[in-house]
């Protein structure tokens, strides 16, 4: 996807919220310049807000922990939000969730407004509640989030770690919304990251049209479980305004 | 010497809601053997502040649940510890069974079945209506085995739990717990054969 082509584009720096709404069929690319990015990201049906990005579900229908080329986002409906139709990363964590004002500072040192201004260190909780708060959305709404372009392993005990592989300048993913979706970033650090340097790397991010689903589609075809998951999400447009399409 | 306030069996497939306060301790029985029981935690003063999975496992590194792991909110202040566990492991990724779900993991004819998410509804609603959907996150899988693998793998595995095994926990709050015994039918989650639970709460 040539970024010429991209119809909106962003430049997020690192620790800053976003948020678009990404209609059916609508991509959005994120790439990390710097390779010490991380994209924390939230999604919701824009159509009907109390649907959203779920983790255990998507990890549960997929039989993964990881997110990576050909797998999809579910909502906590049975529904796709977001199918990752491009990815050249390969393993975005799931399970880690985000930063609040506490954890950057015990890893980062105090810097806020008064000492820094604009370039203060801001958390992942904060950025989300800011741009949730903007789409009447709240603390209920804050669940688990995906962390894009951070790699975290599990050892056979469970004991989790951030992989050095996490770091990758210029690494993208291609993000393509099933339905309606309201997406919500947060460019904040990792939860496993380490200080004591705070990132500076910028996000890009691209919307491009990709069209309608084909039914030989990566995702759609990498399992039963994401076939039976487009029909529902099929099913949710199967009564167009208008009436039915002649 | 500690005092029990109350013993009840939830039976398979049944919801089940209570308030448990700071330094109470309570103990969920696996009575007959790999049964799930997806649990749910709220600060029973502000029940926006939950538990959060994600946030059990960064803060210990670790995504199983066991004897010393502090179930965590989401503004990361600890709910519950867990004090004893005869089981040895518990789950907190795989979420709880819902229609919709079920319909994408097993097929569509399955969406009528009973499911974790009615449970944990109907309990809620009836608790206070001011609960929504909106307010639920993943849960704990008391005594279900979700092993997660070095290649990036999660599955639902046959059960480590057995007839009277069982999980203690202390509260660091007041909380509310919700709990649906796990009616499913379609996985090893409750070895296809859902059963009764014990809830038993001590004053210490």
């Amino acid at each position: 996807m040539p970024s010429n082509a991209f119809l909106l584009e962003e430049r997020i720096p690192a620790g800053c919220h976003h948020a678009l709404l990404l209609k059916r069929g609508y991509a959005l690319r994120l790439t990390d310049l710097s390779g010490d990015g991380n994209v924390g990201l939230l999604a919701f049906n824009a159509d009907e807000r109390s649907e959203r990005y779920n983790m255990a579900d998507t990890l549960k229908a997929q039989h993964t922990h990881k997110l990576a080329l050909g797998n999809v986002l579910y909502s906590d409906m049975g529904r796709p939000l977001l199918s990752i139709m491009g990815d050249s990363f390969g393993w975005h964590d799931t399970i880690c969730g985000t930063t609040n004002a506490a954890m950057i500072e015990a890893t980062y040192g105090l810097n806020d407004f008064q000492l820094a201004r604009n370039s203060y260190y801001r958390n992942g909780r904060d950025g989300f509640l800011m741009e949730l708060g903007r789409w009447g959305l709240g603390r209920r709404d804050l669940v688990p989030n995906a962390n894009f372009f951070s790699t975290v392993t599990v050892d056979d005990e469970g004991n989790i770690g951030l992989s050095e592989s996490s770091y990758q300048p210029g690494a993208w993913v291609e993000l393509r919304a099933e339905l309606n979706v309201l997406v919500i970033l947060s460019t904040a650090p990792h939860p496993l990251r380490e200080g004591p340097a705070y990132p500076e790397g910028e996000i890009e991010a691209g919307v491009f049209w990709a069209g309608e689903v084909p039914a030989s589609d990566l995702c759609r075809t990498a399992c039963g479980e994401n076939q039976r998951g487009f029909e529902n999400a099929e099913a949710w447009f199967a009564l167009p305004d208008g009436g039915p399409k002649a | 010497m500690s005092t029990l306030l109350r013993q009840e069996t939830i039976r398979a497939g049944d919801p089940f809601m209570a308030r448990i306060n700071a330094g109470q301790r309570v103990r969920l029985v696996d009575t007959e053997g790999n049964e799930a029981v997806d649990t749910f935690f709220f600060n029973a003063e502000d029940p926006r502040e939950r538990y959060s999975a994600v946030d059990t496992v960064r803060r210990q590194r670790n995504v199983y649940l066991t004897t010393g792991t502090e179930l965590v909110s989401n503004e990361d202040r600890t709910l519950l510890t867990i004090v004893d566990d005869t089981c040895g492991r518990h789950d907190t990724l795989g979420g709880a069974c819902a229609s919709e779900s079920n319909t994408v993991r097993y097929a569509h004819d399955r969406k009528f079945m009973h499911s974790c998410r009615d449970n944990f509804l109907l309990a809620l609603l009836n608790w206070n209506e001011d609960f929504s959907k909106r307010d639920l996150g993943p849960n704990i899988n008391f005594f279900m085995n979700v092993p997660l693998s070095a290649d990036g793998g999660l599955r639902f595995a046959d059960g480590i739990s057995g007839p009277g095994k069982y999980v203690e926990l202390v509260a660091h709050m007041d909380v509310l717990i919700l709990i649906s015994n796990c009616p499913q039918l379609n996985n090893p989650c409750s070895g296809f054969n859902p059963t009764p639970v014990e809830f038993l709460l001590w004053d210490a």
